[in-house]
C-alpha cells in the first residue's frame, strides 16, 4: 500500500514528461500534490499526529489546489497553451526521464537505509523528481513550463521531507514556504512582466544576454 | 534591564522598519536621508555588536564568523548608501528630463525609487538576519529573502535585457535555494541515528553532536548544501545568473550583489563546513572546495578573456574571486585565514570598481569596452580609480589583496600541493594580463568622437566612496588593524584553520 503511492509518484513523473499540453501538465502537478499530501499520513509517527495532519492538509490545500488554480491563471493570462517546440522532444524527454530513474535507484541504494521508513523507494522517487525538474527547466523554452519544472524539482525535496524529516521541527514547513513564494513571486510578478513586455513568454526569446 | 539584548533585533529591525517607510514616502530627499540614516545606525550597531547575547532559544546569535560577515555587509552598504544619494538624483533627472536610458542611450522607464529604496533596505535586513542565524533552518530562509528582496532591483531598469537577468536570477537562485532545502532534510536525517532522538537544526548542537551522525548521510547533505549555496554564491558551473544579474542591475546594486550577497551565500557554505570539520570529515569538504573553487577561477578567466561589456568582466572577475575563496577554506590551515582576509579585501575592491563603473556609465552611456576610450582625459578621477581598481582586483602588491592572495598560495605550497599552487598562480596571471589589455584600453589614448564633452569636475558624491574603499584595501595590505585581526584570527579557528 505505501508503495503505491510513490510508484504513482514514479508514473505522473513520466506523465509530466510527456506533456506537451500546459493544462495537462498542471492537473498532473495537481495529482502530485494530492499525493505528497498522504505520503506523510503513511509514516509511523506516534505523538506528531497533530503535526502530521496539519502538514498533509497544507499540502493538500497549497499543492493539489492552491498552486494549480495560480498556474492555470497564469496560463490563460499569458495566452500560452503549449509547449511547442522544446529543446528536446516528448519522446526523447521520455527515455531520458527512464535514465533518470536508473540513476536515482543507483543513488539511492548506496545511502544507508533509514529506520523511519514508509517506503523502500521513497528515497529513490525523490531523487528522481530532482532530476526530472532539473531536465524540464533546461529542455523547455516557455517561462511557465520552466516554473512547472521548478515545482516537480521542489517536490523532489518535498517528497523525501514529509517522508523523514517530519520530525525536524519547521523544515518541512520551509518547503511549503518556498512554495509560497514561487506562487507569488515567480510566477505572479515576472510571467506578468515578461507576457506584458513581449506579447509571450518564451525565454528563448530573452538570450540577449550571452558569453 | 540589559541593552545588550537589543542588538540583534535592532540590526534586523531598523532597515526592515525603515525599508517599510521608504514604501510609503512620497517625496524623494526624505527617503534618500532614510536611506543613509538607517545605513549608519546600522553600522554603528554592527561596530558595537561585539558580545551581543544569544536570543530566541539561540536561533539568532552572533559568533566571530557571522560577525565579520556582518561587518563586511553593513560597512558596503553605508558607502553604497552614500554614493546612492548622487546616483539616484542623476538617475532620475536623467529620467525627468528626456526620459533618456543612460546606459543605453535609449527611451526607457525606471522602476518607481521608492521600491529600490525599500528594497535595498529589506536586502540589508535578509543579509543581517543570514550573518546572525545560528539556525540552519533560519539560515536557509534568510538567504532565501535575500533572493526575494534582490530580485526587483535587477529588474530597476524596465528593459528586456534586466527582465532577462531577473527572470534566470530567480530560477537559477531557487533551484539552488530548492537544493540546499532537500540538503537541510538529509542534515535532518542523518541526526537520526543519535540515541536521544532527533535534533533540532541549531548550529551550536550540530557541532556537538556531529561526530555521532550518520556519515554517509551527512556527506551528502554537506554536497546538496554546497551545490545549493554556490549556486548563490556564483561558484562554476552554477553561476551562470551572475554575469546578466550583475551587468543589468544599476551599479550601486552590482557593488552590494558581487560584495556583499556573494559572502552571505558564502557563510552558508562555510556553516556547513563547520559541521564537517566537527564530524571528523572535514578533508571530505575541502577537496570539493578545491575542485569547485580551482573550475570557477578557471572558467572565469576564458570568459573575461573576450569580453566586451565591462560591467560582465566585473562580473565574472566575482566568479574568479568567489573561487578564490572556495580554495582557500579548501585548503585549511593558513589558506581559511587567506580566504576570510580576501573576502573582505575582494568586496571593498569590487564595489568600489562597480560603484566607478556606474560613473563611467554616467558620463558615456555605454557598458562596452570597445566604446570607452581615453577615460583618463575624459573622466580624469574615475579614470585613474578604474586602473588602480584594476591593479587592486588583480592582486598587485601593495593591495590588501595581495596580501590575501599571497597568503593562500603560501598554504598551498607549504602543505605540499604543488599542482593546485602552480594553477592558482597561473590562473591569476592570465587573469591579470586580460584585464590589463582590456582596461588600459579604455584609460589610455584619446576620447572617442563625443565623448570628449567639454570638462567638468565630477560630483564628490560620486567619486568620494569608490575613493574611500580604495584608500581601505590599499591600508589593508599594509596595516591590518587589531580588532579585525582579532575578528579574523577567531572566525579561522572556527573553522579548523590556523595562522
Amino acid at each position: 500500500m505505501n508503495d503505491l503511492i510513490f510508484v504513482l509518484l514514479i508514473l505522473t513523473g513520466f506523465v509530466f514528461l510527456g506533456s506537451g499540453r500546459l493544462q495537462f501538465a498542471i492537473r498532473t502537478l495537481a495529482l502530485q500534490g494530492i499525493l505528497l499530501g498522504l505520503i506523510p499520513l503513511l509514516g509511523n509517527w506516534q505523538g506528531l499526529w497533530g503535526r502530521v495532519l496539519s502538514i498533509a492538509t497544507i499540502s493538500l490545500v497549497i499543492k493539489g489546489l492552491v498552486l494549480p488554480y495560480f498556474l492555470t491563471r497564469a496560463m490563460h493570462k499569458s495566452k500560452v497553451m503549449h509547449e511547442d517546440h522544446p529543446f528536446v522532444g516528448f519522446t526523447a524527454s521520455m527515455l531520458v526521464g527512464i535514465i533518470c530513474l536508473g540513476a536515482s535507484f543507483w543513488l539511492a541504494s548506496r545511502l544507508p537505509v533509514i529506520a523511519s521508513m514508509p517506503s523502500q523507494i521513497a528515497v529513490a522517487v525523490s531523487f528522481f523528481y530532482l532530476f526530472v525538474g532539473l531536465f524540464v527547466i533546461m529542455s523547455r523554452r516557455k517561462a511557465l513550463t520552466q516554473v512547472l519544472g521548478y515545482l516537480v524539482l521542489e517536490n523532489g525535496a518535498y517528497i523525501f521531507g514529509v517522508a523523514y524529516a517530519i520530525e525536524a521541527p519547521f523544515l518541512v514547513e520551509l518547503g511549503v514556504l518556498l512554495d509560497v513564494f514561487v506562487a507569488v513571486f515567480v510566477m505572479g510578478i515576472i510571467i506578468f512582466h515578461i507576457s506584458k513586455s513581449f506579447d509571450h513568454i518564451d525565454t528563448d526569446q530573452l538570450s540577449t544576454l550571452v558569453g | 534591564m540589559n541593552l545588550n539584548n537589543f542588538l540583534i533585533p535592532a540590526l534586523i529591525l531598523i532597515p526592515l522598519l525603515s525599508g517599510v517607510a521608504a514604501l510609503l514616502m512620497r517625496s524623494d530627499v526624505p527617503r534618500r536621508i532614510l536611506l543613509v540614516t538607517a545605513a549608519t545606525i546600522h553600522s554603528l550597531l554592527t561596530f558595537l555588536a561585539e558580545g551581543a547575547p544569544p536570543l530566541f532559544n539561540n536561533w539568532l546569535a552572533l559568533d566571530a564568523l557571522g560577525r565579520l560577515f556582518l561587518c563586511i555587509t553593513s560597512f558596503l552598504f553605508l558607502i553604497v548608501s552614500i554614493y546612492s544619494i548622487g546616483y539616484l538624483a542623476r538617475e532620475r533627472k536623467a529620467e525627468k528630463d528626456v526620459r533618456f536610458d543612460f546606459e543605453s542611450s535609449s527611451i526607457l522607464s525606471n522602476g518607481p525609487e521608492s521600491l529600490l529604496t525599500a528594497c535595498l533596505l529589506f536586502f540589508l535586513t535578509a543579509m543581517t538576519l543570514v550573518c546572525v542565524s545560528n539556525h540552519l533552518g533560519l539560515l536557509w530562509v534568510a538567504i532565501e529573502a535575500t533572493t526575494l528582496a534582490s530580485a526587483p532591483m535587477i529588474y530597476f531598469h524596465r528593459r528586456r535585457q534586466s527582465l532577462e537577468a531577473a527572470w534566470k536570477y530567480l530560477l537559477i537562485c531557487s533551484i539552488g535555494i530548492a537544493l540546499a532545502l532537500f540538503g537541510n532534510f538529509l542534515l535532518a536525517v542523518s541526526t537520526a541515528t543519535l540515541s536521544g532522538g532527533e535534533t533540532e537544526l541549531l548550529l551550536d548542537d550540530l557541532l556537538l553532536l556531529a561526530p555521532q551522525f550518520q556519515p554517509l548521510w551527512l556527506k551528502a547533505a554537506f554536497i546538496f548544501l554546497l551545490v545549493g549555496y554556490g549556486t548563490k554564491m556564483g561558484l562554476a558551473p552554477l553561476h551562470t545568473w551572475l554575469p546578466d544579474a550583475h551587468s543589468e542591475s544599476p551599479s550601486l546594486v552590482s557593488a552590494l550583489l558581487s560584495g556583499a550577497l556573494l559572502n552571505c551565500a558564502f557563510l552558508g557554505i562555510l556553516r556547513s563546513q563547520q559541521i564537517l570539520i566537527a564530524a571528523g570529515f572535514a578533508s571530505f569538504g575541502q577537496e570539493l572546495l578545491i575542485i569547485f573553487g580551482l573550475v570557477s577561477m578557471g572558467l572565469a578567466a576564458t570568459f573575461i578573456l573576450h569580453q566586451t561589456n565591462f560591467k560582465r568582466m566585473l562580473a565574472y572577475s566575482s566568479v574568479e574571486h568567489m573561487g578564490i575563496l572556495a580554495l582557500g577554506v579548501g585548503l585549511g590551515g593558513a589558506g581559511v585565514f587567506g580566504s576570510l582576509f580576501h573576502a573582505i579585501n575582494h568586496s571593498l575592491t569590487k564595489a568600489m570598481l562597480f560603484l566607478t563603473a556606474g560613473n563611467i556609465i554616467m558620463k558615456l552611456h555605454t557598458k562596452s569596452t570597445l566604446e570607452v576610450r581615453g577615460l583618463s582625459h575624459s573622466l580624469p578621477v574615475s579614470g585613474a580609480l578604474w586602473m588602480a581598481g584594476f591593479l587592486a582586483i588583480t592582486g598587485s602588491p601593495p593591495f590588501g589583496t595581495f596580501l590575501s592572495e599571497f597568503t593562500i598560495l603560501k598554504a598551498a605550497i607549504e602543505q605540499g600541493h604543488y599542482a593546485i599552487a602552480i594553477g592558482y598562480a597561473l590562473i591569476l596571471a592570465v587573469i591579470f594580463i586580460v584585464m590589463a589589455s582590456i582596461v588600459l584600453r579604455m584609460v589610455q589614448g584619446k576620447p572617442l568622437d563625443g565623448q570628449e564633452a567639454p570638462y567638468e569636475s565630477e560630483p564628490w558624491l560620486s567619486v568620494a566612496p569608490p575613493i574611500a574603499l580604495f584608500g581601505l584595501v590599499l591600508m589593508l595590505g599594509l596595516y591590518i588593524p587589531p580588532f579585525l585581526q582579532r575578528l579574523l584570527v577567531e572566525a579561522t579557528r572556527q573553522l579548523g584553520g590556523a595562522l
